[in-house]
């Protein structure tokens, strides 16, 4: 029998959405075959990392983490420029972690202040992400999106609880939403079926499936990853073909297996380059299940998962 | 060439006699022919349909065995391209590579770690327990010391590397009992190879220059009668290598393409220098595929996360993995210091338990079976409820350990805490948080 290369058959594609404007804006998705299986059909846009910018200096970070942010990690805006001038971020995450309630719980306004503030200075696309607060999310997100009208923002994470209000400010200032649902395939289409009916349209939105690290549940979101990516590209599920937002820094770093030093565990090895890896071997693993946009923190992570994009879709 | 369950059915006794346990002839065709059944519980088959059937009727990606006793190394026997679908089988080998130019301190270095990097997880140890050889020097007595020396200080399974067949015979003839994998079988050594493998009944390795001379190679394999094979398209690009992997499983899988129906063997390190790229080409392979890894050297930092990955991806989607029912010890408690309860879905006591660690108070964890279901999702069916949880305590033994009487539960089975003050007479019950994240903060406050 004469060998033949076997094909799945396509019958979908994923939407191609613009981020951020202007000369530095990016564009995702656009998919017609599974993850980087580029003998079977296109990947016009490679995936996107943005860097992890926090609006409060983080506490008990490894080491390794905060070492390349030495200086700036009191103040968002050189973080930003750090990210952006030292490590070539093509896009920025802002997390607002100190508007939890049960953390620092800091005013929705001086929080939009510094969504402000970073968006007038920096040129790349700007993700503004909350603390999964339905009442703090909704009033804080509402405030951003005010304050930082036409700017286009990328607003996260919009759940069912709070797509309303979140939305409703979204769409009347031109932000793009990312609908966040817990590890769930069917409470993800529905999701993105009640924004659509709130009137987000379709170019500005995206989705976050909650991810989790190695260790923590990966399987869980790479199955359903695998899941959205089946129903988008092969059942015509039009409801599930948009671009995938993983937010996965933070769900790696905070890991005991990252903080540990190689003195407590010996066996561990260099506590360094192994929250390096965590955090790029589980940025790998979602690629392949179908990420667009990685919310990454450590450049030499980043560097290492930039570089397996380009080996994977080398001419 | 595959046969439909309906050909399949039309060789079988047609007895319906249910001694295959399956009820019906046809049922079981169909499961033959899904590769879900052995033809071999059929105990009346025909010997003409035996012979007929028996390649229809093998699974389309073929087990493969490397070893001997206990520790052997199963791998290949997948039946789907997604998780999901219904689970990976069989977790790839990942094996730690040592040449025959090495030092003496560096053999030995490296069968130390073979043996001491393990990792306790979910009450499962994650290990390695496979070596890969390599004759580098292509000298056979170099290469059959090594053997030996390994051989003597290891009980790991083996694989011998060798594009030279009297050089692999060498090194091969002083572990034959072990019965190693013999990697590799190309185009210009395959005949070599393949009586070797027979002799010894070895698991032998096809290498071949991409995926159309891999498959004649197979062929040649399949007809002397080797089934124990593992196949390598020879690609050493990342692009390429992911792409092989994806054909030679959805062409067994979905073609039912006999000559690449066997389990894969890739080489991270033969496409970088790099060993963190290294670490993060070979977490590639954990997801797509492969069946064996092989490892320029071994690093807890890469290793213990490529292990753990593997662990995630080859955890059956439909039996979630569960931790052991009892008492745990957290930051060094003593009589004083908090009690809390939880369930016994691993991904719940990973995070309750890193989170209590976080706090770094000192803190009692009772994780209760639960069947490895989640707090909200036991606590709906019924097996987290104060009927359950209070006796659980009680008995457990926690009373001899603490002073007090006080008992944290999870926020979300807040509900509870009426019914556990009636269980649990003199007891104090306190809800805890709802996330896992608001656990250090609790415990900060908590006073006993």
């Amino acid at each position: 029998m004469a060998f033949e290369i076997p094909k799945t058959a396509y019958s979908g594609k994923i939407r191609q959405i613009k981020l951020g404007k202007g000369d530095k804006a990016v564009t995702v998705g656009g998919e017609t075959a599974y993850p980087f299986y580029l003998f079977e059909g296109e990947m016009p846009n490679l995936p996107k990392i943005a860097m992890e910018v926090y609006d409060m200096p983080p506490e008990e970070w490894p080491e390794a983490a905060l070492e390349p942010f030495a200086g700036v990690t009191d103040d968002p805006l050189a973080w930003a420029q750090k990210c952006i001038n030292d490590y070539g971020a093509e896009m920025i995450c802002l997390q607002l972690l100190s508007t939890d309630p049960n953390g620092l719980n800091r005013p929705a306004d001086e929080a939009a202040q510094v969504a402000k503030k970073l968006c007038d200075a920096i040129d790349v696309p700007l993700i503004v992400w909350g603390t999964a607060n339905h009442d703090k999310d909704t009033e804080v997100l509402r405030m951003v999106a005010e304050l930082c009208q036409n700017k286009s923002l990328i607003l996260g994470p919009v759940e069912e609880a709070d797509h309303k209000k979140i939305g409703a400010a979204a769409i009347g200032y031109k932000h793009t939403v990312v609908a966040s649902t817990p590890i769930d395939i069917n409470l993800a289409k529905q999701l993105n079926i009640l924004l659509g009916n709130l009137g987000v349209s379709d170019d500005l939105l995206a989705m976050d499936p909650t991810v989790s690290s190695i260790g923590y549940g990966l399987e869980y979101c790479y199955s359903v990853m695998e899941r959205m990516r089946m129903a988008a590209l092969t059942q015509q599920d039009a409801k599930l073909q948009f671009p995938i937002i993983c937010n996965i820094a933070k769900e790696t770093w905070k890991t005991k297996e990252a903080k540990i030093t190689e003195a407590e565990d010996p066996k561990m090895g260099d506590a360094k380059k192994r929250g390096i890896l965590l955090e790029a071997m589980s940025a790998t693993a979602l690629l392949l299940a179908g990420a667009d946009v990685l919310i990454m923190r450590h450049p030499e992570a980043i560097k290492l998962v930039r570089e397996m994009i380009s080996d994977l879709t080398a001419k | 060439m595959a046969l439909s369950g309906i050909e399949i059915f039309k060789l079988l006794p047609k007895t319906n006699c249910g001694d295959c346990g399956v009820p019906t002839c046809l049922a079981f065709a169909m499961s033959l022919a899904a590769g879900k059944a052995e033809l071999s519980k059929c105990p009346h088959v025909s010997e003409e349909a035996k012979s007929k059937l028996s390649e229809a009727s093998a699974p389309p990606i073929l087990p493969v065995t490397i070893g001997t006793g206990e520790k052997t190394l199963k791998i290949g026997g997948e039946t789907v391209m997604f998780r999901h679908e219904k689970r990976f089988e069989n977790p790839p080998g990942i094996a730690i590579l040592i040449s025959d130019t090495m030092d003496d301190a560096e053999v030995k270095a490296r069968l130390e770690k073979s043996k001491s990097l393990e990792y306790e997880r979910v009450g499962l140890t994650l290990n390695t327990n496979l070596i890969a050889l390599k004759a580098e020097s292509g000298d056979a007595a170099k290469f059959t010391a090594l053997v030996n020396k390994v051989k003597d200080g290891s009980d790991a399974n083996l694989i011998l590397i060798s594009d030279k067949a009297d050089v692999l015979a060498a090194g091969l003839k002083a572990c034959a009992d072990r019965k190693p994998l013999l990697y590799a079988a190309t185009k210009g050594n395959i005949d070599a190879m393949a009586a070797l493998a027979k002799e010894n009944g070895c698991a032998v390795a096809a290498k071949g220059d991409g995926l159309e001379e891999l498959a004649t190679l197979t062929e040649k394999l399949d007809a002397a009668g080797l089934k124990n094979v593992v196949i390598d398209s020879g690609s050493r690009t990342v692009k390429q290598a992911l792409e092989d992997q994806i054909i030679i499983r959805s062409a067994a899988l979905n073609k039912k393409y006999r000559p690449l129906g066997y389990p894969t063997i890739v080489f991270p390190a033969e496409m970088t220098d790099n060993p963190m790229k290294e670490a993060l080409i070979a977490s590639m392979f954990i997801t797509k595929y492969a069946g064996i890894i092989v490892l320029s050297d071994f690093q807890g930092e890469s290793l213990f996360p490529l292990l753990v990955e593997r662990l995630n991806i080859y955890t059956d989607p439909q039996r979630p993995l569960a931790t052991k029912q009892g008492i745990y010890e957290i930051n060094n408690p003593n009589e004083n210091s908090p009690l809390m309860v939880t369930s016994n879905f691993s991904l719940t006591y990973f995070i309750v338990s890193g989170e209590i660690e976080n706090s770094k108070v000192p803190s009692w964890l009772y994780v209760k079976d639960t069947e490895g279901l989640s707090v909200m999702t036991s606590w709906a069916a019924g097996k987290f409820s104060a009927d359950i949880i209070g006796p659980a305590i009680l008995k457990s033994g926690i009373t001899d350990k603490i002073k007090h009487k006080k008992l944290i539960i999870p926020g979300y089975i807040a509900a509870e805490s009426g019914g556990l003050e009636e269980e649990m007479p003199d007891w104090e019950i306190m809800v805890g948080p709802r996330e896992g994240a608001h656990i250090p903060g609790y415990l900060k406050d908590w006073k006993p």
